[in-house]
């Protein structure tokens, strides 16, 4: 347009401050949101699991007790549920241990690239099942795999699998075996445990009614 | 695509050794591409020799670099032409072209043969860091910040020293949000929710905002280019643009803050702000087929026949209008809503907006530049579609069409089956994967990338060629008019 603009609708320079108004606006808005996000997410502290202050990302001694994800008819969507303390791989496991454990597992799920095939709270691949509340799978709960592997506890079991998983097939398209150590794959299975106590806002939906509804048989199979 | 003969500018050359690379890894894409595609099919294919996720880590990395090569060669082309100016350090601009090529050659290489590590800050460094779209190892994130700072210090000198035009004020404004956002996911924490939070800000606010920018710049200088519509225009809609996808795209980052142990008011700030996000993309739609009509009519009302010099660079340019509105706007509208969501999170559906939108956004667009250069690098006039053009147009476009509405197909049974039915575990994941619709699906979906592969060697074939043969054409033509 010319300088001097018939209308402010074809005016470039109302466009131009405009834009960078909206962009600004946005900008801080997401900024602000950050900073209360962050809040939020931040890990819980291990005082406060023992006090049983709920945490959205509770500490890695969340690996000593027992998770559940249950109902809540309030928020209208299954939530993780932290219970009694049960032990983890035979022992419970101090602070720093617990610390120490998550961080080799989250490095491990990277080094071993899970997320090209499996998807991490519903992000990665979609060639792999959902690992957001793989330990809370039935597959390990119902004595599947415990069965399979010829382990005592599930977590044991999950280690087993993680190590050879090619010898325990449980469909056609198997997992490759990632050449993952004793130590890394009980690290691998905190972090599993740690994931599934994170407060995913309800998903997977109706996770927690998946093993009545496939012995139900309510689906075309 | 064979020679810069006719090029003037040093960064125009430079332009088109960047795009001479992109087009080696979109074929590396499209091959990796289809391994995976096989696996889905037959999971003994190469199994414990070059898994899924090997071959799918190379096929997205692939696709987001060589569009980082096109991307940055787009620029190195339009500068002189923008600014009036060689860009000011092309010593250090070609320096920096060879390492990064270089370093995408190391760490393909890595990836390929030695594929995963053991659990620990070795592996991050060298190997790879293992978070989808951002695996380059960290010695690869650093050489990649020091290469784009010396691309960004080309751009923004070059503009302050030349003509300072609406189209380069955005592009400087951009590439520095751009270039800014990567430092987001440079950084290893245990949290996986602050871990994905931060990944969240690097791509989303790339490809759907800053990405979208870059587009509408590329558009705005084509349309110039090709048809010599009025700058002034361009401008004005290329502002409007800016206002609409910085307004929607910002805040529509809320979309993927729904499940990953975010607060719940995101579910509000999602779903408002992403269901903005597919307006500025019929905005661009209008805006590309408005100058195209108006400048054709003024055209034909001088008595000419066509506005166009050069018709492949304005399909492809038509066919970027179409794709981002139906593959980011629709096909991302579909699941884009908490309601939705919840049951098409980590479905097919994801990957059917994925393959058409960034095919639909982005890959059409950096063709339509890589013709443009091949016009200019020829010294060619008016460049027209071959047979060649034509077969690859219609074999990508075809090919790409088909994945997604196979893909479609798949994440539909899903929805259906493993989620809304079966809650999501394992025993469900794996009950969809084996019914016949998603199997079907994924067949088609093997039939059609094959299509679009068969399509890409069409323009890899025409781009070596076509500006040769039309160059040859117009001196013939020449030639026969001195004679005459």
């Amino acid at each position: 347009m010319s300088k001097k603009s018939a209308s402010v609708w074809t005016s470039i320079p109302f466009w131009r401050r405009s834009a960078a108004w909206v962009t600004g606006t946005a900008t801080v808005l997401l900024i602000w949101l950050t900073f209360d996000t962050m809040g939020q997410i931040a890990m819980g502290s291990d005082a406060d699991l023992e006090k049983g202050i709920k945490h959205r990302i509770p500490a890695a001694s969340v690996i000593n007790y027992h998770i559940d994800y249950v109902m809540d008819e309030k928020r209208g969507h299954e939530v993780p549920v932290i219970g009694e303390k049960e032990p983890f791989f035979g022992k419970e496991w101090s602070n720093q241990e617990a610390a120490d454990l998550l961080h080799l597992g989250k490095l491990a799920s990277q080094a071993k690239n899970c997320m090209n095939c499996h998807t991490l709270l519903g992000n990665g691949a979609y060639y792999a099942p959902d690992l957001t509340k793989a330990w809370l799978d039935t597959k390990w709960n119902d004595g599947t795999m415990t069965g399979i592997t010829g382990k005592e506890t599930k977590e044991e079991a999950m280690a087993e699998f993680l190590m050879h998983p090619s010898r325990y097939p449980t469909h056609a398209r198997m997992m490759p075996n990632l050449g993952i150590t004793k130590k890394e794959a009980v690290a691998l299975v905190a972090f599993l445990k740690h994931m599934s106590s994170i407060d995913t806002n309800g998903f997977p939906r109706n996770f927690s009614q998946s093993a009545k509804r496939l012995e139900g048989g309510t689906h075309a199979h | 695509m064979l020679t810069s003969a006719h090029l003037k500018y040093e960064s125009q050359k430079l332009a088109m050794n960047y795009f001479r690379v992109a087009i080696v890894l979109f074929g590396a894409q499209l091959l990796m591409g289809l391994i995976a595609a096989i696996q889905f099919l037959y999971p003994g294919f190469l199994f414990e020799l070059f898994d899924f996720s090997v071959a799918r880590m190379v096929h997205i990395n692939a696709l987001v670099v060589w569009m980082l090569f096109a991307m940055i060669g787009s620029v190195y082309y339009m500068i002189p032409d923008e600014t009036g100016e060689e860009a000011v350090a092309i010593g250090l601009g070609k320096l920096a072209f060879w390492v990064l090529t270089a370093a995408v050659t190391v760490v393909v290489l890595v990836y390929i043969f030695i594929q995963v590590g053991s659990a620990s800050e070795t592996t991050i460094w060298f190997i790879n860091e293992g978070r989808e779209y951002l695996e380059a190892p960290r010695w690869a994130d650093i050489g990649i910040v020091v290469v784009v700072l010396i691309f960004y210090w080309n751009v923004f000198a070059t503009y302050m020293k030349g003509r300072r035009t609406g189209i380069m004020t955005v592009m400087v404004a951009n590439l520095f949000a751009l270039a800014g956002l990567y430092l987001c996911g440079m950084f290893f924490t245990d949290n996986i929710s602050m871990d994905q939070y931060w990944w969240w800000w690097v791509i989303h606010l790339w490809v759907e905002a800053t990405w979208e920018v870059f587009v509408g710049t590329l558009a705005a200088y084509a349309l110039i280019k090709i048809l010599g519509a009025k700058r002034e225009i361009v401008e004005m809609w290329l502002w409007i643009e800016v206002l609409m996808l910085f307004g929607s795209g910002i805040l529509g980052l809320g979309h993927h803050y729904f499940w990953i142990g975010t607060p719940e008011y995101w579910w509000e700030i999602g779903a408002l702000f992403s269901a903005l996000e597919p307006v500025p993309l019929v905005a661009m739609f209008v805006h590309v087929l408005y100058d195209w009509g108006k400048e054709q009519g003024h055209c034909e009302a001088k008595g000419n026949a066509h506005a166009i010099n050069n018709t492949p660079a304005m399909a492809w340019i038509a066919a970027n209008a179409f794709g981002n509105f139906l593959g980011a706007g629709i096909w991302g509208f579909f699941h884009t809503l908490p309601q939705v969501n919840i049951y098409t999170h980590g479905t097919q559906f994801t990957a059917a907006h994925g393959h058409l939108a960034f095919f639909g956004a982005y890959a059409t667009i950096l063709i339509g530049m890589m013709y443009l250069a091949v016009q200019g690098a020829y010294g060619v006039k008016t460049m027209k579609m071959t047979f060649k053009t034509k077969m690859s147009l219609f074999l990508i476009i075809f090919g790409v069409l088909g994945m997604t509405v196979a893909l479609t197909i798949a994440g539909y049974e899903q929805v259906l089956v493993e989620r809304a039915d079966l809650g999501g575990g394992w025993d469900a994941f794996f009950i969809a994967q084996e019914l016949p619709w998603y199997v079907q699906a994924q067949a088609w979906r093997l039939v059609m990338g094959l299509v679009t592969f068969a399509g890409f060697v069409y323009l890899a074939w025409d781009l070596l060629t076509i500006g040769k043969v039309t160059a040859t054409e117009e001196a013939a033509e020449g030639m026969a008019a001195q004679a005459a």
